[in-house]
């Protein structure tokens, strides 16, 4: 049946074998945009840096962030610790060190949280449109107009800290941006011809949301996923450093918040965990901007 | 004999725009002239240069990346390339207007026609607010704009395509300039609409004696609108005739092409109609130009070795009739 | 009328949403772990058995949840928002005392990032690969990366400690100066520098970028070229042709943000120790004070939503095409 040609049919022109240009797969062809950007690189450098010293530091530099080690706002440097010690005498390093778990595994949580709810949303008022869109963009109006961090203390508040609360809170408060993308590219896409085309040979809408239209409006969707990270990382600190935080695992923003009275007689406290929060955003935002110049290539020319 | 000395003098003419890979010349070696009072079309498929013309003359080509890299465009002896930019400010608008393509995009969204018309009178005569107001409703109705009193107050947004660019006229000609230049200035509307807006063109004309250079890819318009063209190619001149002479007598292939792929384009209506042609191929892309040769020859049905190799010069077949091409050579050799 | 029409419109939404935040608070004070009147009397409270009583008395925590609700929103609506039982006094009243604080701290911030950042976006949109243009692409990467409260402390240390001691260190006024009214105004704004510098930082980043961004999409649009064909000066081309358009994304946003700024305001409030509505609310966390919090997370969207519609007005002045979907 394949090898049949219809002889009323044009014939196809025909193609010198050399003439078909090499197809490269298109994660590659990402990935090779993206290892040119310098900085998106210094990003996932610094990020794995972050990562590793998440995952290995306590093996290398086994301590208890929570114990008294020395003298308290001993200045960097002091008998071996590098860091210093805080207020009450706990090693700064251990405190860097095992923060970063706290800071990492909410801001992937938050970042997941924030992405599923915000595409689920978006995806069904983008597709459906109608009474479903109308009613789900209220919704999202709503979360809007509730300042994200105020609902969040209180949530976090009710329900006791702990790392689920948190991270849930934080993908509670900070979808909407992430909604209102996934709508509009909904909004765009299922206009397309190909969608049409799924439609008009039956496939079912799940089918069509989730495995026509979904994959097409990953790039911008997976851009918004790298900047969640970074927001909800700025926000677990945030909660934290108004000692909203876990109380057993320490954190990056809990050593901002309770040095923070102490600040004119060591400084040193609050600025090296501050300098660690602000690295593994850059490091995020920086592979963000990479992916968003990567995946969106017409936008280049900016 | 005496004869009138040409308004807007266009001389070798050349652009350069900077790509990611070098250069490319997207006009090169251009030269026409423009009469008082006459209306010269310039055609070609579209990304032959033709819209990149325009903007030169204006000196609206974006820089960077974009420059004209050589030649003289001369407004009454005046050289546009070497003027400076308060000089070129002045001319807009003033002694050179453009109407564009795209009327629903070309008005400012955010302010009134009746403000958008008044503003260039304002600038160029300094005229008061009343006075460029009045004068922007009277441009209004001589663009046969109905009510013109209440439209001035309106925004671009309430008015159709064909109105828009009746604005666009409008403020294209409110200081009476010397000369027109309308770049494809119905391709986005209705053909009756269309119709309507070259009617208005013509009248306009008539009454103001303004030089026009019409812009279009459509032989169609040119043979009712037209006094002389200019057949544009990859960025060079291919053909420069009047009217009926390119109509009933083309020389280079693609001016044939052109005319030959216009349906009811027919000098002598004939019972037996010549089979509607197409030109085989697309225009070369900007960075594919100026690779010596005839930038035609690839699409070319009658292209010689010669052809691909060098690029021919102007000559003269008839008077007032230019043609770049070697066939004629060939023709005359024979 | 149809600009009256629509803007009802808005205002009748924000009503809506206005009871859907009262019947969140209400459900979430239901939903947390433990006894509701735990929940509202907040652990600082010393909660006696009496007081116990008095609060579910107040609240009716003994009648059906749809009964409570009905009865709690319509106190809401009389202006009784609860009771807060660490400082005696009923959260209405706390807020009011604070709310002037922190809308000047607010207001400050979002106008000078608002002004300050469209005209650096202009700027840097006039030569997209200026040095302008790069520094705003790295002011939005550090107003975007730096977590504030941070950044405020980090101020503190450097401008307000010896040696350079050029600020106060917190509050809004020092309680020891002595002076008329011009005195208190300009010790306020001394008091109000370092707190707006911070706040307005992040902000300032994002509308740099955004009105870059915006212009640069404008400045390429054809009724440009259209202003630029009359003969019309750069100036005039980018400052009345151009930047009325650039600014829309400016507005939309700015409404859009101001309940980002409301969290910023928490976070910058308590590090200056800026007497408004932020320090209540980390205050409260201490002292598990959830009628104030729930108060403030009511009024903070009441102000928000009031804004909203401000934004919504100021867009329809800009813009005369009548947007009716812009919100969304």
């Amino acid at each position: 049946m394949t090898d049949q040609v219809e002889p009323s049919a044009p014939a196809a022109p025909k193609l010198e074998p050399d003439f078909v240009p090499e197809v490269e797969k298109p994660w590659l062809q990402t990935w090779r945009m993206f290892a040119k950007n310098r900085a998106a690189l210094f990003g996932l450098v610094l990020l794995s840096v972050i990562v590793g010293m998440a995952v290995l530091g306590p093996t290398l530099y086994p301590a208890d962030p929570y114990d008294i080690v020395w003298a308290p706002q001993s200045p960097p440097g002091t008998e071996g610790f590098i860091l210093g010690t805080d207020y009450l005498g706990r090693d700064l390093l251990a405190g860097i060190i095992y923060g970063s778990r706290a800071t990492l595994i909410v801001g992937a949580a938050a970042a997941l949280i924030t992405i599923v709810i915000g595409i689920l949303v978006g995806a069904l008022a983008g597709y459906y449109r109608g009474w479903v869109e109308e009613l789900l963009m209220r919704i999202t109006e709503f979360f809007q107009v509730l300042p994200p961090l105020l609902l969040a203390m209180v949530l976090v508040l009710l329900f006791s800290p702990t790392l689920v609360t948190i991270s849930i809170a934080i993908g509670v408060v900070s979808w909407t941006a992430t909604a209102r993308l996934a709508r509009a590219e909904f909004l765009r896409i299922r206009e397309l011809e190909y969608v049409k085309g799924a439609r008009s040979i039956g496939a079912r809408n799940s089918r069509i949301i989730w495995l026509v239209i979904l994959p097409n409006a990953a790039p911008p969707l997976i851009v918004s996923a790298a900047f969640a990270v970074g927001i909800a990382i700025l926000f677990e600190a945030g909660l934290s450093f108004l000692e909203l935080n876990d109380p057993n695992i320490m954190s990056w923003g809990y050593m901002i918040g309770s040095n923070r009275p102490y600040v004119l007689e060591s400084w040193w406290a609050v600025t090296f965990p501050g300098i660690a929060i602000f690295l593994t955003v850059l490091a995020v935002s920086l592979i963000g901007d990479g992916l968003n110049d990567a995946l969106n290539p017409r936008l280049r020319q900016r | 004999m005496n004869t009138p000395s040409p308004i807007l003098s266009v001389a070798d003419l050349a652009v350069e725009f900077d790509m990611r890979d070098g250069v490319a010349r997207v006009i090169d070696d251009l030269s026409f002239d423009l009469m008082p009072g006459e209306t010269l079309g310039i055609v070609g498929e579209s990304g032959c240069g033709k819209s990149m013309t325009a903007l030169s003359i204006m000196r609206l080509v974006p820089m960077p990346p974009g420059r004209i890299a050589g030649g003289e465009i001369r407004l009454d002896g005046e050289n546009l390339v070497a003027a400076s930019d308060v000089r070129i400010r002045e001319i807009r608008g003033n002694e050179i207007s453009m109407i564009f393509q795209e009327p629903m995009t070309s008005l400012n969204p955010v302010y009134t026609v009746g403000d958008q018309i008044a503003e260039t009178v304002r600038l160029h005569e300094g005229l008061s607010k009343r006075d460029a107001r009045d004068r922007a409703i009277e441009m209004l109705r001589a663009v046969a704009i109905p009510a013109p009193e209440a439209r001035v107050e309106e925004y671009p947004h309430q008015l159709s395509g064909g109105m828009r660019q009746r604005v666009m006229i409008a403020m294209a000609l409110t200081c009476r300039p010397r000369v027109l230049i309308a770049d494809e200035p119905t391709t986005a509307l209705d053909v009756t609409v269309q119709a309507q807006i070259f009617d208005l063109l013509r009248d306009l004309k008539e009454q103001t004696q303004t030089a026009i250079i019409l812009i279009t890819h459509d032989m169609g318009v040119i043979a009712e609108m037209a006094q002389r063209v200019v057949v544009m190619y990859a960025g060079r001149k291919v053909e420069d005739a009047p009217v009926d002479e390119l109509l009933l007598n083309p020389k280079h292939p693609y001016s044939q092409g052109l005319i030959a792929c216009v349906p009811h384009l027919q000098a002598v209506p004939t019972v037996e109609r010549p089979p509607l042609m197409e030109i085989p191929g697309v225009v070369p892309s900007v960075s594919e130009l100026g690779r010596g040769g005839c930038p035609f020859a690839p699409r070319c049905a009658q292209a010689m070795d010669r052809c691909r190799q060098q690029m021919p010069p102007p000559s003269t077949v008839a008077p007032g009739h230019q043609v770049a091409c070697w066939l004629i050579d060939e023709t005359r050799a024979a | 009328m149809q600009f009256l029409n629509s803007i009802g419109q808005r205002v009748l939404f924000g009503l809506v949403l206005l009871l859907a935040v009262l019947v969140l608070n209400f459900t979430l004070i239901h939903m947390a772990p433990g006894d509701p009147a735990d929940v509202i009397a907040g652990e600082m409270g010393g909660a006696t058995e009496e007081m116990m009583a008095s609060i579910r008395k107040a609240y009716g925590l003994d009648r059906p949840f749809h009964e409570q609700l009905f009865s709690y929103v319509g106190k809401v609506f009389q202006g009784d928002l609860g009771y807060s039982y660490y400082f005696d006094q009923p959260v209405t009243e706390l807020i009011f005392e604070r709310l002037s604080a922190t809308l000047l701290l607010v207001l400050t911030s979002l106008f000078l990032a608002i002004f300050l950042g469209t005209f650096l976006g202009v700027f840097a949109s006039q030569n997209p690969n200026g040095m302008l243009s790069h520094f705003v692409t790295l002011l939005a990467l550090l107003g975007y990366s730096l977590p504030v409260f941070w950044t405020g402390i980090m101020l503190l240390i450097l401008l307000a400690a010896p040696p350079v001691d050029l600020f106060p260190i917190a509050g809004m006024y020092d309680v020891t100066k002595d002076g008329g009214t011009f005195d208190y105004i300009l010790d306020v704004l001394h008091h109000l520098i370092l707190p707006v510098v911070t706040l307005s930082t992040i902000y300032l980043a994002f509308y740099s970028r955004l009105s870059r961004a915006s212009m640069l999409d404008v400045l390429g649009a054809d009724y440009i070229r259209t202003a630029r064909a009359k003969g019309l000066s750069e100036r005039v081309v980018v400052y009345k042709h151009a930047l009325r358009n650039g600014v829309l994304p400016v507005v939309t946003f700015a409404g859009l943000q101001f309940s980002q700024l409301f969290s910023g305001a928490v976070l910058v409030e308590t590090v200056f120790s800026w007497p408004g509505l932020g320090t209540l609310a980390f205050d409260s966390i201490g002292r598990r004070d959830t009628p104030m919090l729930l108060g403030i997370l009511f009024f903070s969207a009441l102000i928000v939503i009031v804004a909203n519609i401000l934004t919504d007005i100021s867009y329809r002045l800009i813009d005369p095409r009548i947007k009716t979907g812009m919100k969304t």
